[in-house]
């Protein structure tokens, strides 16, 4: 386990502080997690190894600060703070990362910072919405915990995903302030997004100038594979790379391809 | 004492096998694989019949409510019902109790305001105005809003439709979530300033603080029966007491299903069978569904689901008529049986308003009217007189009365 340092940075005006995770050395990487909360895998973990990790903890996911999300109304507080907070940890051309909700955000940023942005990588990001592979925030948000693993990942019985989906003993206090915190994770998030994450960024996503990376599980049951080639289509110099026997969650399910595959981008 | 008729507006004749079939009543049930639309207008029909022989037989009041996209209880518009029943007790003092329009559900939510008004003066003042906050599945999956936003357009769309109510001039509403440049609604409600205001609620101590803070009637709404009633409204009391209030019984409303046979031995087998349906079939949902994540908030849900003050529904269905019966979930018996246990009731939690809820479930509109009947005759006599020697003063009952309608002109 890398030694997570955390640093507050305040933003919006001072309206808002957001708590950044940072570990590593090496060029930035600005990364935005999942809908599911900032967690520290192995794939950040090995990339910390060359580069400077810098995952903030969406508001209001934060331990101890569930009220910071009262602070962002729409999906622009969030790219102006998430804006603010690069600039507040003083990184001028970072590499921008997010995943699903996360790669959404990431999007954005790049889409605003344009050429305050050195690359882009988007892990099966939300943002672009089409009739045909319709889906909605409901969708996770309406399931059972075993349905969302279901419907989350390729093979439960990766031992990467046995260790992230452990959920506390059944009946204990534990297991009811995991089950708060995956709640009000998704609730947070779901803010910003609710019911359909189809926020505008179709009408943005031409500013994004970085040579961006778009990675896909090839087995994504929640977010269908084919927006991999919109996303592509949508971002001048862009490519896709998919991740054959891989859910929604490719840093769990195929770490080590996944950071191959990143690396060779970024050191391109 | 007060005591109105409540009515939920089921689908009464689902297939018996549908909770195999489907893993919800409420929000993703097709209405074209389990409905009959012929059925439905006789729903509604026998629902507004139901309701207007409860007000012509000694009910003082009859109560809508509002759900979306269920076969639980899809009074879609509680105010189209209102206003039915509103005429159809002219030249009574039936309260018109809307439990009620939700004002979140709608943008902009003066159109609450402005159906009340309507409401009051069709009835010539005989309204109650309920403010639910909303059920969070309704507001989420039906109407697709964000589950975190819900509380706080609540809290505004209500000061929004005081102010419209309240206000004598004109004026523009810089919200959070509403914006309006000239408030100015018609008409204004027939009680001045405004109808008394209910609350209903869940037990949510948020809940109840807003209640006392503006001096409403609170309405707990629950299905986990009287015996669990107890501690949640004793919660709800202390918090009265706290803020230096009285425990004036009308500052709080319960509801509870009820049905009256000839003996107290004939009760299962007139009522299990539609109590069961009502807990089985009805309330047949997964509990994300019911609370989309960030409908709570974060005090309140780390309350639930480390102290789990509730059972979870899917309990339910190992329960039948006998713990459901014993439980307090709903009160049958001889209409003797029923009295004594209701007294019992309203005593223990401190009651002014009873909504009983004479139709549930599978109920049928012969056998609910006969359960009204029977409630009306040997029931509603015996309770009306419970808080008369105290002498409190129901403020939360509407001014509207058989004879007082005026107009300023008749006034003068």
């Amino acid at each position: 386990m890398a030694n997570l340092t955390q640093k507050i940075v305040p933003v919006l005006g001072g309206k808002l502080s957001i708590t950044v995770n940072i570990s590593g050395s090496g060029p930035p990487i600005f990364f935005c997690h999942s809908a599911g909360g900032f967690y520290w895998d192995d794939f950040l973990e090995n990339l910390s190894k060359d580069y400077t990790i810098y995952a903030p903890y969406f508001p209001g996911t934060a331990p101890g600060k569930p009220d910071e999300i009262e602070q962002l109304e729409h999906l622009w507080d969030a790219v102006l703070a998430y804006d603010d907070a690069i600039e507040g940890l003083g990184l001028e051309q970072p590499i921008i990362m997010g995943h699903s909700f996360g790669g959404m955000l990431a999007a954005e940023i790049a889409a605003h910072r344009k050429k305050q942005t050195r690359k882009l990588i988007l892990i099966a990001p939300i943002g672009l919405w089409k009739e045909e592979a319709s889906y909605t925030v409901a969708n996770w948000c309406a399931l059972s915990f075993p349905e969302i693993k279901e419907v989350l990942f390729h093979d439960q019985s990766c031992p990467r995903v046995i260790k992230r989906m452990a959920r506390p003993e059944e009946g204990t206090e534990e297991q009811a302030l995991w089950d708060r915190d995956f709640i009000w994770t998704i609730g947070c998030t779901a803010k910003l997004i609710w019911p359909i994450p189809d926020k505008g960024l179709c009408k943005r996503i031409h500013r994004i100038s970085a040579k961006s990376l778009i990675i896909w599980g090839e087995n994504d049951k929640l977010i269908s594979p084919s927006y991999a080639n919109d996303f592509e289509q949508s971002i001048a110099d862009s490519q896709v790379f998919t991740l054959p026997l891989c859910g929604h969650e490719p840093p769990l399910e195929q770490t080590e391809k996944l950071e191959v595959a990143v690396r060779n981008f970024l050191s391109d | 004492m007060k005591i109105a008729c409540f009515h939920l507006m089921p689908y009464r004749d689902l297939q018996s096998d549908f909770d195999k079939k489907y893993n919800s009543a409420w929000f993703t049930l097709p209405f074209e694989d389990v409905a009959d639309r012929a059925m439905v207008s006789k729903y509604y029909n026998w629902t507004l019949d139901e309701l207007i022989h409860a007000a012509h037989s000694g009910f003082d009041g009859v109560c809508t409510n509002e759900h979306h996209q269920n076969a639980y209880g899809f009074m879609v518009n509680p105010n189209m019902m209102g206003s039915v029943l509103a005429r159809a007790t002219r030249g009574t003092d039936t309260a018109i109790i809307q439990m009620g329009e939700t004002a979140v559900f709608l943008n902009p939510p003066i159109r609450v305001a402005e159906e009340y008004a309507m409401l009051d003066s069709i009835s010539e003042g005989r309204l109650v105005a309920g403010f639910p906050v909303g059920l969070g599945g309704d507001y989420a999956y039906s109407y697709g809003m964000a589950p975190m936003e819900q509380r706080g357009r609540y809290r505004e769309a209500h000061d929004l439709i005081l102010k419209a109510w309240k206000s004598d001039k004109p004026f523009a509403w810089n919200g959070k979530y509403y914006q309006l440049p000239m408030v100015n609604i018609w008409p204004k409600p027939s009680q001045e300033p405004h109808p008394p205001i209910w609350v209903p609620g869940n037990a949510s101590p948020s809940t109840w603080d807003f209640v006392i803070e503006h001096d409403y009637s609170y309405c707990y709404l629950t299905y986990f029966g009287a015996k669990g009633a107890k501690h949640m409204v004793d919660g709800y009391w202390d918090k009265v007491e706290e803020a230096g209030k009285d425990k004036n019984p009308y500052r709080m409303t319960y509801l509870i299903p009820v049905g009256v046979s000839e003996t107290d031995e004939q009760a299962e087998k007139e009522y299990g069978p539609h109590i069961e349906y009502f807990y089985h079939k009805l309330l047949h949902m997964p509990e994300q569904l019911l609370l989309p994540p960030g409908h709570m908030t974060h005090s309140s849900l780390t309350h639930v689901l480390t102290k789990r003050p509730f059972p979870a529904y899917d309990e339910f269905n190992d329960m039948g008529f006998k713990e459901f019966n014993e439980r307090d979930y709903l009160v049958t018996g001889s209409a003797a049986t029923v009295t004594a246990k209701l007294k019992e009731i309203i005593k223990d939690l401190n009651v002014g308003h009873l909504l009983l809820l004479p139709q549930f479930g599978s109920m049928s509109h012969d056998k609910a009217m006969e359960n009204i009947s029977r409630i009306s005759e040997g029931v509603l006599p015996h309770l009306k007189g419970i808080w008369d020697d105290e002498g409190w003063e129901d403020k939360w009952w509407p001014k509207g009365q058989v004879g007082v309608s005026q107009t300023k002109e008749e006034a003068a």
